[in-house]
């Protein structure tokens, strides 16, 4: 009889003995293992040995596995395989209406309810996950990034341009991409501040802003060396260089009086990226479809070329 | 037993100087650090260390011209645990108000100060996780550690100086991680984000906690070794491994911050997981099931349900623990056969791990109606029933199949929190609770009312995190996966991220709420501390003297 034999008592609640040990006063009764916790700890380990048995499972040495070197498993399982095979089965699913669309014309898109809902689902998915971030949910832009609903466009908004846009990004890294640069007036000093009071005074005059007209006339001097170029001498823009038009209420980066001068001292640089190698000529010729459907497309009849 | 030799003054022995001596060549080494660093954060954060070991030098050499540190082998080391409880409290309440800020950030972004890079969210993160982790659990650890295996093995804690060597040791370590964090000193491996020099210098706390660990128990005067100290050892051996493995680097400059990981790619990926999730099952479950085994049998004044059923638990637990990393990792480079693996040691994970709650539960058979008089009972009783729920939910996610809905939303942010807040946290509160009237000699808390409330405040919070976190997450799962009839995705990921607005205000005010209840805890400790009239506690059981414990 050993030394805890002795120490061994009785619990009066459970009616189980102890082991006889004590520290710092806790006892251990000597309950045996409850039943339905071993089994079902047996019911696991059972069920990981079968799994093993049908899936890929355990490294094995060269030659013992075929041509791996793991254990392949009854069911010859591979996750990698099943991945590849359920994008094949997308792609598959979405052939027909990419097929559909290649070469349609946005006249053509409309009338065709079928083809108009793909172009819409596709281009909805690819813009909630690409644009968004930028453009917004709604497409409805913020300061800096252009609002896509309206017909307001930098560099043209016929379906052709906007697939360029989108295929070629705006002062990306593309080679061909859509690039212009206006000057950092003030930063760079090429203005004063109060011949930006004055060209700001001018260009907000071009949309029906009244100011001083002293200053209106000292800025329409400056805006005729300096910005005409771009904006043209009438202030409506040129899509040829991204050069806004700057007589309407639309502005990219807000058309308060402090907007306008702030724009014009740092002179902006809006970077868009070139989705050319990111999405395929597919699924961009959707996201321009669906982008010009957004309600602001021009010359609806245009055919997409390039294709 | 009273020896006659039993009582020793620490001051002039070898390890005293020992200790002198490396905290000397580290402040030679934050010196150099500050004069020649190749890179401003490790300039600036020299100073900080400088700072720290200086403060080492000034205090041991106070120390050894007052006569020495005492060694008094007729009583335990009681001051020892009353500086761990303290600064559980102090980084417990630290970390949680950091989780409480980052979780405003995620439903309000502005909180994001651009003023102030460190207060980003890619700072802040890892600051709470490491406070809450290692900064409170640790020390929490380190400290009922320190308790538990003085009371079983019924010696005064070995090692002369090293214990506070350890103590201070890892206090130090937490401050240059979490400095670094702010200044955005990280190696960038979730979990274990201090660079080689903090590594370096927590693998030598460490391995002196370990040894001091080991070292009492082969003083003990019981025959046995009882099984709070096997989880306690299994913890500070398998954490000993996992931090050295997976910290492997080599620093671009030995007065740099700067390193480069042993591993790359996907064996990079494994070994971070085979860390990470071991963390998880060493620390966080491990460690704390030490604290379980001694305080709930202690506080109910029962016998441990089963003896064999902590054998079996214990080493089938951290048999099978090991294995599991690989569940991190479903559906990534890493090759199916490993996941596999992962997934099905998860599952045979599960009931090793409720051998710990059925022990935690079933010692209270006999004393059921303490859940009605004591609150902290109810605390203990709480975090046994969590730690069954996450213990549970953890291989049910491991689940390929399963993982595929859960993997990266914030479902699993809820599966860990149910762990954290609701089974680390009120077993750590739950202990501490016990330990305060124990260690400061009250008769119990100051108020029990407050323990109470405690106790409530924190299960809503933690109910509402986990309800929160489980809806976002499932949600997030479900549109993720949502294709639509011509097999376009249906929802964009923004709109995913918009869905999570009222989730994330929820999971705050969740956090709001447990970390207004660690306050009360704090205040309640301090009015115990301080000698305020407590309520007589008839659950507070006078702990005995060394010399008294026969």
């Amino acid at each position: 009889m050993s030394e805890h034999d002795s120490k061994r008592e009785t619990d009066a609640h459970s009616g189980t003995e102890t082991t006889g040990h004590e520290w710092d006063g806790i006892k251990e009764l000597d309950t045996p293992l409850p039943r339905w916790w071993l089994y079902i700890f047996y019911g696991c380990i059972v069920w990981a040995v079968i799994y093993w048995v049908f899936m890929p499972a355990w490294p094995a040495l060269p030659g013992l596995a075929g041509e791996t070197d793991h254990t392949r498993g009854l069911r010859n399982h591979s996750e990698r395989a099943n991945v590849a095979a359920a994008l094949d089965a997308l792609d598959a699913e979405r052939a027909g209406g990419f097929a559909a669309l290649e070469g349609a014309s946005i006249a053509e898109i409309e009338n065709d309810p079928q083809l108009l809902g793909f172009v819409l689902a596709a281009g909805d998915a690819v813009f909630g996950d690409n644009c968004a971030t930028c453009h917004g949910v709604g497409a409805q832009g913020f300061v800096g990034y252009p609002n896509l609903n309206d017909d307001v466009w930098l560099w043209g908004g016929s379906y052709e341009d906007i697939r360029t846009t989108l295929t070629v990004g705006i002062r990306s890294e593309h080679p061909d991409t859509r690039f212009s640069q206006m000057p950092a007036f003030g930063r760079d000093e090429l203005l004063s501040r109060s011949q930006i009071g004055d060209v700001t005074d001018y260009v907000l005059s071009l949309s029906g802003t009244s100011a001083d007209v002293g200053a209106i006339q000292r800025g329409e001097a400056i805006f005729e060396a300096q910005c005409a170029s771009c904006h043209m001498a009438d202030g409506r823009g040129d899509r040829l260089q991204g050069a806004p038009n700057l007589t309407d209420q639309d502005w990219l980066y807000g058309g308060t009086r402090e907007q306008v001068m702030a724009i014009i001292h740092r002179g902006p640089y809006g970077v868009m990226p070139a989705w050319e190698d990111r999405l395929d000529e597919a699924t961009i010729d959707a996201l321009a479809a669906y982008v010009f459907l957004l309600g602001g497309g021009e010359d609806a009849t245009a055919r997409p070329t390039g294709r | 037993m009273i020896s006659a030799h039993g009582l020793k003054r620490a001051g002039s022995d070898p390890s005293t100087a020992i200790v002198l001596l490396i905290t000397v060549l580290g402040a030679l080494w934050a010196l150099f650090a500050a004069a020649y660093a190749p890179d401003a954060a490790m300039r600036g954060q020299s100073w900080l260390i400088l700072g720290g070991f200086l403060t080492g030098i000034i205090l041991l050499v106070g120390a050894i011209a007052g006569g020495g540190v005492v060694t008094d082998e007729r009583e335990y080391n009681e001051s020892l645990i009353k500086a761990g409880v303290i600064a559980s409290l102090f980084w417990g309440v630290a970390g949680l108000l950091v989780g409480v800020v980052i979780a405003f950030q995620l439903a309000f972004p502005v909180l994001n100060l651009e003023a102030f890079g460190f207060t980003s969210f890619g700072r802040l993160r890892p600051l709470h996780t490491s406070a809450v982790i290692f900064a409170f659990g640790g020390n929490v650890l380190i400290a009922t550690s320190f308790y538990v295996v003085q009371r079983t093995c019924r010696t005064r804690i070995a090692g002369g100086i090293w214990p506070w060597f350890v103590f201070w040791g890892y206090q130090f370590f937490i401050l240059i991680a979490a400095s670094g964090y702010l200044i955005g000193i990280t190696q960038g491996k979730e979990y274990a984000e201090p660079e080689w020099y903090a590594d370096i210098w927590l693998t030598l706390v460490w391995v002196v906690y370990l040894l001091v660990f080991l070292g009492t128990l082969w003083k003990r005067k019981e025959p046995h070794i009882y099984v709070a100290n096997w989880f306690y050892l299994a913890f500070i051996v398998t954490i000993a491994v996992l931090h050295v493995i997976n910290n492997l680097a080599m620093p671009v400059s030995w007065l740099g911050s700067r390193s480069y990981s042993a591993f790359a790619g996907v064996q990079d990926a494994l070994t971070q997981w085979w860390y990470g999730h071991n963390a998880v099952g060493f620390f966080l479950t491990a460690g704390f099931l030490g604290i379980m085994y001694y305080f709930i049998p202690k506080r109910v004044n029962r016998p441990v349900y089963s003896y064999r059923l902590s054998i079996i638990h214990f080493w089938s637990l951290i048999f099978i623990y090991i294995w599991a990393g690989p569940h991190h990792l479903h559906y990534t480079a890493l090759p199916e056969w490993a996941q596999t693996l992962g997934m099905t040691f998860s599952i045979m994970l599960w009931m090793p791990s409720w051998g710990g709650m059925i022990n935690g539960l079933m010692t209270l058979s006999g004393a059921w109606d303490k859940l009605r008089t004591d609150p902290v009972v109810r605390m203990l009783v709480m975090s046994v029933a969590f730690y069954g729920m996450s213990t549970f939910e953890g291989p049910v996610m491991s689940i390929r199949a399963v993982n595929a809905l859960s993997h990266y939303t914030d479902w699993t942010i809820g599966h860990v929190h149910s762990g954290a807040l609701g089974w680390v946290g009120f077993v750590s509160f739950g202990a501490l609770y016990c330990l305060v009237p124990w260690l400061w000699k009250r008769k119990g808390m100051y108020s029990k009312a407050l323990v109470d409330w405690h106790f409530w405040i924190a299960t809503i919070g933690i109910l509402l995190y986990i309800t929160s976190m489980w809806t976002a997450g499932i949600l997030q799962g479900l549109w993720w996966r949502t294709y639509n009839a011509l097999g376009f995705l249906e929802y964009s990921f923004v709109e995913t991220v918009e869905a999570m607005y009222i989730p994330y205000i929820i999971r705050a005010v969740g956090g709001v709420l447990y970390l207004a209840g660690a306050l009360i805890m704090v205040y309640n400790v301090y009015r115990t501390v301080r000698g305020d009239a407590v309520e007589v506690d008839e659950n507070v059981i006078d702990q005995p003297a060394l010399e008294a414990a026969k």
